[in-house]
């Protein structure tokens, strides 16, 4: 096994522990929805689920702008490793909502808003992270991915509204749902609850992902030391 | 003249010159644009109330797909004895050279786009004479967005293996929000109806062009470095 | 001129040049030897601030290259295997394009004396996909001497000339060497490198392992020396 420092234990297990508060709560203490069932519990994985992903595409930008700003190699790793993660936590996104969908609406897609927004984001992710498969030479492959994750980031709200508002000339709002308003306490508590483990689970997974971006460079060099 | 608009000028006299001379381009993408109008016609069938509410989508359909190919050639040139090299070796702010690599897609693309329109014109009985005021504010909106992307992902995959397969891949997911407002706004612009309607579209087009070219200019520097 | 020390260069891991060092005075000019894979061509591109060095210092005109490669940029001139030359552009729009481009005087007269000085003034019309490889490397030159560079590098500068250009070549490098220019020439050619060259050096896997005055330098010797030291990997005290 690959030595870990203290602080990535601890959180991995803080990680593992709040996933299952999250969950716990999400099946056992939130109410059971009138309308759609148990189904609707899955909007406890598929909201912290894209907030998360959303949280990975920032963490892209701020990656690649930090590489072009410095040519650090450690801005490279953060931008590699959060969206790979980004690109899972999408896929995590747009299953759970098909899972939802289908049993609620019939079908296994609809153009729901968010639903569509989070497609478009799995795709520029994807590319971005084919564009790095495709570039051999570290330098190169940090400075192009860069520039791809900037525009994919910068693109983030563009994609957002012009999907809004192509939805809202098509079909009258089928979002998954219901939000009542105003939101129940335990459903709100049971939200948080999951949010807080996704992001804990995330920062872990990325900090191990960082990891082994550095270790296999240090190899790749034949033990030089890595930045 | 400042030397940074002299740069911009001759970078697009050089590549208007070039295609000019070795009609490449155009040529091939002017022939794409009547291949993509019977192509269109043979899948959608001979209904033409359905071609015609579909024509704002196939009309941009075409744009794209032309574009795709005429902008992910756009730095094939400079490979060529290696005169991207040569361009890095210029001094000054090398976005003046992104700026006239845009310019010089931009035109193309502008031709290729007004015969398309004209073939489609022609072909699908279609009148299209109501929707040209709105389609001449439009259409520039809708390929500055295009190219301002399509040209910083050309300089970017034209170092790296399958590029050919990666630049589409990069360019259409990032298209997708330009394609649905230019779409919403063209079929705003046929039916004849005010263009102040497609307001928010137009509104959100100029404000994603600005942000693709303010990005364009930031980064392609670091492009170029290859 | 050029002052060079201790350069270092890696892709990755592999260490294409190490502790290079060298220097060449204005008037004078450096014939870079060695076997295909030594490590010239990196060096031509780490002077010409084509590649940036892992470690070490080089000043260029009393230029430090490596914080300001615009400002060194101005002062050089380089000819590598790549021609810069726009195929379907003629050589005088080919010319008009890099004297813009590098912020020059472009007027047609003056773009056309250039043209003159490198013997392509008849070809002036002419679509540069019909040049030959001499042709296209004297336009080069051309270009890099618009913007009167006080250094020259050259990657192979001989290869694919008839003999008529290499004799041409040869007198351009000299006058330009007469008029205070520094030169770095890599080349694979021992006798037009030591008719030109007032330095001679061997770079073999990433290192300089000679560096002498090509005065008294024999062909033959330099050959055996060559051998020698490419094959041994020894380094020669200066």
């Amino acid at each position: 096994m690959m030595p870990r420092s203290a602080t990535t234990r601890v959180l991995g297990w803080l990680a593992l522990l709040a996933l299952l508060v999250g969950l716990g709560l999400a099946f056992g203490y939130a109410p059971r929805e009138s309308i759609q069932g148990n189904v609707q519990r899955i909007m406890y994985v598929h909201v912290p689920a894209v907030l998360t992903a959303y949280l990975a595409f920032v963490l892209v930008l701020v990656g690649s702008i930090g590489y072009l700003a410095s040519a650090r190699a450690g801005w490279d790793r953060l931008a590699a490793g959060a969206a790979e993660l980004g690109v899972l936590f999408t896929g995590i996104t747009i299953a759970s909502g098909s899972i939802w969908g289908k049993p609620t609406w019939g079908t296994w897609w609809t153009w729901d808003a968010r639903l569509t927004s989070t497609a478009i984001l799995f795709l520029v992710y994807v590319g971005y992270l084919l564009l790095r498969a495709m570039v051999d030479e570290p330098e190169r492959r940090g400075r192009f991915a860069a520039v791809v994750g900037i525009v994919g980031a910068a693109n983030i709200p563009i994609v957002h509204f012009s999907v809004k508002w192509w939805r809202a000339l098509h079909q009258p709002s089928t979002i998954l749902g219901p939000e009542p308003s105003p939101i129940a306490a335990p459903i709100a508590a049971a939200l948080a609850a999951n949010w807080a483990a996704f992001t804990l689970l995330f920062v872990y997974l990325l900090v191990r992902r960082i990891e082994i971006a550095r270790l296999e460079e240090a190899a790749f060099l034949g033990g030089a030391r890595a930045r | 003249m400042p030397a940074y608009a002299r740069r911009v000028g001759i970078v697009l006299w050089k590549d208007l010159l070039v295609e000019r001379r070795s009609k490449e381009s155009l040529n091939a993408l002017l022939f794409f644009g009547l291949l993509l109008l019977f192509l269109f016609q043979f899948s959608l069938g001979p209904d033409r109330a359905r071609l015609e509410s579909a024509l704002p989508g196939l009309l941009w359909l075409g744009f794209v797909l032309a574009g795709l190919l005429g902008l992910g050639r756009s730095f094939l040139a400079e490979r060529e004895n290696d005169c991207s090299e040569g361009l890095l070796l210029t001094p000054g702010d090398k976005s003046a050279i992104y700026l006239g690599k845009l310019a010089a897609n931009i035109c193309v693309m502008g031709v290729v786009e007004i015969v398309i329109l004209a073939l489609f014109g022609l072909f699908f009985d279609v009148d299209l004479a109501r929707g040209l005021p709105g389609l001449a504010v439009i259409l520039p909106l809708g390929t500055v967005g295009l190219a301002a992307v399509g040209t910083l992902f050309a300089a970017v995959t034209a170092q790296v293996r399958a590029r050919e397969l990666l630049f589409p891949v990069l360019l259409l997911p990032i298209q997708v929000p330009v394609l649905l407002a230019t779409v919403s706004a063209t079929q705003v612009a046929l039916a004849g109806q005010p263009l102040a309607d497609a307001g928010p579209w137009l509104q959100l087009l100029a404000g994603a062009d600005i942000v693709y070219l303010v990005i364009g200019l930031l980064t392609f520097e670091f492009v170029l470095e290859g | 001129m050029i002052a060079a020390v201790g350069l270092r260069k890696s892709f990755g891991a592999t260490v294409v040049l190490e502790d290079v060092s060298l220097e060449v005075p204005a008037g004078q000019c450096l014939a870079l030897l060695g076997p295909n894979g030594a490590g010239k061509t990196t060096l031509l591109r780490v002077l010409g601030t084509l590649a940036r060095p892992s470690a070490g210092r080089l000043i260029i005109d009393g230029v430090d290259a490596l914080r300001d490669p615009d400002a060194v940029r101005a002062r050089i001139g380089m000819v590598a295997h790549g021609s810069y030359v726009y195929e379907d552009l003629t050589a005088l729009e080919n010319l008009r394009f890099w004297a813009v481009m590098a912020g020059l005087d472009a007027r047609p007269d003056r773009l056309r004396e250039r043209l003159q000085a490198v013997e392509l003034d008849a070809l002036v019309g002419e679509r540069a996909r019909t040049f030959s490889a001499g042709m296209k490397r004297r336009l080069a030159l051309a270009r890099v001497t618009l913007g009167q560079p006080r250094v020259l590098l050259l990657d192979e500068p001989f290869s694919g000339l008839d003999r008529q250009g290499q004799k041409w070549l040869g007198e351009f490098l000299l006058a330009f060497k007469a008029r205070g220019g520094a030169i770095v020439l890599a080349t694979h050619g021992f006798a037009t490198a030591l008719a030109v060259a007032d330095r001679a050096v061997i770079l073999a896997g990433g290192r300089i392992v000679l560096d002498r005055p090509a005065a008294g330098l024999g062909r033959d010797e330099l050959h055996r020396l060559y051998d020698d030291l490419v094959e041994t990997g020894e380094t020669v005290p200066r």
